[in-house]
């Protein structure tokens, strides 16, 4: 008994031993994220040969409740674990991710080498830095030239100010018949994200107070400029991601979208390719800059090889191979600053008639100011929505929808 | 142990392989079930009764919620908060799916069973095939007939000099438009349970009523209704408990927020979305057994009305 005892013993430490030699690291992603961890993966296993990267991709939201189960439980989890901006103040916000900030991280040291927007965002009300950013999206304003130019209409006249986007959308609908967005639910959309005060964010300022109401500029602009372009007939009523959405962007019915720079990649493979050359792209009206997408990466407090793990976002998140090789593989615009400076940044799309687009992206990510989080943030988002929806389906008024969203939000965040 | 050697006791006999197994092999056999039934049914059910009372955002992980008495539930019972408008949708979206099943199928059954004995089987295959099918297709075909621009529905109003209608766009419509698909979707559902229901039913009885002369219409009103009371009740409680738990097709056409309006949001999706969107264990817990209260006190309105003339069993 007792020999088998100390064999087993002894195995098992060798077994540990021997663990040491060969790791495997699990890594959860999703779409299209796990593409460039793919892509970077050999560059990875020629530097370190002994450590074998396991991917875990799963659907963007099955991946992000997976994780959410997996944090509440403990059981589960990834050594590395990849959030998405939408989720990733809510995982900050919870206690089951590693505070960078702390040894053996000390990752304060690596925050100037981001945008700087991209840090606010991993970074939790009481300052632990949980994710560091991979990739960025920056907010942009599309435009089909083509038809811009059909209905005579001047670009520039469009971001100066949203009255001017909505004259000119008039015009163009009166000239080629083209609706001048997807949605009029798009314009509060970026309203209500740009040109934030200092310490505010969308919907709570830095110190939980609740902004959104009739007597807030920002939502009441919002709303109406919203309802203007409803009533004037100028949006095609189309929901993002849907058919009709699509096929919009292909047959040229609708003259603009607002969207992360991340939307050129998407029109180009697999959205509207045939529309190639016809798009442009500017900043968003009235000089509004605005975070719209990215990603970033985390270390589970209960991970098994922490040390690795670390080791991986590092070499996902800070080295300059890396970040190019993921901007090339699926058009992940690099958090990392240095990467920014690619050769690549500075030749024109072609996509886009030629723009030199990235570098008018850079740009705006360097201008996008952090915004202040807030954990009832997706229940605020949803009540603004709907609300949002009555006016403009219902014809609400608009102080009264805001007022109504105002205490819904109110009673939900406690 | 301490019986096993105590004086005062006559002595057992000793532990033997053939008595142990006797004794054990019922609880072995059954104990699959009972493993079950306590790791997804027993803990989850008691689990969200003790949430229901607590403040927790499961990304703070196992441990760390602060008890809050009814706080959850007066949230949820709060004059206009979501709970109310998401639960009118159900009962709306479940009226709109659910009377009209009944109202189709029973009489459906009737001629199946009455005038198409012959194809009956196949028949109700056809019927029954909508109910088997993955709901994630069958909103996609849907999706693809209620589209906007591109549909099938407005293709024929244009034929027509109508539409286009905004079949899941416009709040008002949106209810119908998923109501279609539910009632589509489970009529066919029904329709078995009412034939199993009429086959139960004794030819003596239809034979006598013919003899008397009784008409077709007679024979369903005087003989078949009443007979029927009991598989009528029991698909009454199905379309009640279903519908009060409508999830996969709203939430596959008009998408998690219950979509324009949040016309098409269920008591469910609410729940679904408090849960795992806005992480708020304890109000989501506190509306599952708001749900449950309904969709019970509904099944008693249900019993009540089906009992009712002295509870007559046929």
């Amino acid at each position: 008994m007792h020999r088998t005892a100390l064999t087993l013993a002894a195995a098992l430490l060798l077994g540990s031993a021997h663990a040491q030699d060969k790791v495997t690291l699990t890594v959860a992603a999703f779409p299209s994220l796990d593409s460039a961890i793919k892509a970077i993966i050999p560059a990875w296993n020629k530097l370190h040969p002994n450590v074998t990267i396991k991917l875990q991709a799963q659907e963007f939201a099955d991946h992000h409740n997976a994780m959410t189960t997996a944090l509440a439980t403990g059981q589960g989890l990834p050594d590395v674990m990849a959030i998405e901006i939408g989720y990733v103040s809510k995982f900050a916000e919870g206690r089951g991710l590693e505070d960078l900030n702390q040894a053996p991280y000390s990752a304060a040291q690596y925050k100037k080498l981001f945008t700087p927007f991209t840090i606010g965002q991993a970074t939790s009300a009481d300052k632990r830095f949980i994710a560091m950013p991979t990739d960025i999206g920056p907010g942009t304003f599309f435009y089909r030239k083509d038809i811009l130019d059909k209905a005579g209409v001047n670009p520039a006249s469009m971001t100066g100010s949203w009255e001017g986007f909505i004259a000119a959308g008039k015009t163009i609908k009166a000239k080629t018949g083209a609706s001048l967005i997807n949605t009029a639910a798009s314009i509060n959309n970026v309203i209500i994200r740009t040109n934030l005060k200092k310490g505010e964010g969308i919907y709570f300022d830095d110190k939980n107070n609740l902004l959104v109401g009739p007597d807030n500029a920002r939502f009441v602009r919002a709303f109406t400029l919203s309802k203007q372009v409803r009533d004037a007939g100028l949006d095609a009523k189309i929901g993002e991601w849907s058919n009709e959405w699509y096929d919009a962007f292909k047959k040229g019915t609708v003259a603009t979208q607002f969207s992360g720079a991340w939307l050129q990649g998407a029109l180009q493979n697999w959205m509207a390719p045939d529309t190639k050359g016809l798009w442009r792209v500017q900043n968003l009206p009235e000089k509004g800059f605005a975070s719209w997408g990215g990603s970033f990466y985390a270390i589970p407090s209960r991970a098994a090889n922490k040390q690795w793990a670390w080791e991986f976002i590092k070499f996902m998140t800070l080295n300059q191979t890396s970040q190019i090789t993921a901007f090339k593989d699926n058009g992940a615009f690099p958090a990392l600053l240095t990467a920014q400076k690619d050769k690549a940044f500075s030749e024109a799309v072609p996509f886009l008639g030629g723009q030199k687009a990235r570098i008018l992206w850079r740009d705006a990510a360097a201008r996008t100011q952090p915004i202040d989080v807030n954990r009832y943030d997706s229940v605020a988002e949803q009540i603004v929505q709907t609300e949002l929806t009555n006016v403009l389906e219902q014809g609400k008024d608009v102080k009264q929808a805001l007022a109504d969203a105002r205490a819904q939000i109110a009673r939900r965040a406690r | 142990m301490s019986d096993r050697f105590s004086p005062s006791r006559p002595a057992r006999p000793r532990w033997s392989y053939a008595r142990a197994q006797q004794r054990l092999a019922p609880y072995l056999f059954t104990s699959p079930f009972f493993i079950l039934f306590l790791v997804f049914s027993l803990f989850p059910l008691g689990f969200s009764l003790f949430l229901a009372f607590h403040l927790w955002n499961p990304l703070d992980g196992l441990g760390n919620w602060r008890f809050v008495g009814w706080e959850n539930f007066a949230l949820a019972l709060g004059a206009r908060d979501q709970f109310w408008v998401a639960l009118k949708n159900t009962v709306w979206i479940g009226l709109l799916s659910g009377v009209p099943q009944h109202l189709v199928a029973l009489p459906l059954a009737f001629v199946i069973h009455q005038f198409l004995r012959r194809w009956q089987t196949g028949v109700s295959t056809v019927l029954f095939l909508p109910y088997i099918t993955n709901a994630v297709a069958i909103t996609i075909v849907f999706g693809m007939l209620y589209s906007e621009n591109l549909g099938l529905l407005n293709y024929l109003l244009a034929q027509l000099g109508l539409g286009p209608v905004r079949w899941l766009a416009v709040p008002e419509l949106v209810p119908y438009s998923v109501g279609a698909v539910v009632f589509w979707r489970y009529v066919g559902w029904n329709v078995i349970l009412y034939l199993s229901g009429l086959q139960a039913i004794s030819e003596d009885v239809y034979e006598a009523a013919t003899v008397d002369g009784a008409s077709a219409w007679q024979k369903f009103w005087f003989i078949t209704l009443p007979l029927l009371r009991p598989m009528m009740f029991y698909a009454f409680t199905l379309t009640i408990v279903g519908n009060m738990q409508l999830f996969e097709e709203p939430f596959i056409m008009v998408g998690q927020g219950g979509g324009s309006g949040g016309a098409g949001l269920t008591s469910a999706m609410h729940i679904f979305n408090t849960a795992f969107r806005d992480l708020d264990m304890g109000y989501a817990s506190a509306m599952s057994w708001l749900l449950f209260l309904a969709i019970f006190a509904l099944s008693m309105v249900n019993n009540y009305l089906f009992s009712r003339d002295g509870g007559r069993e046929p």
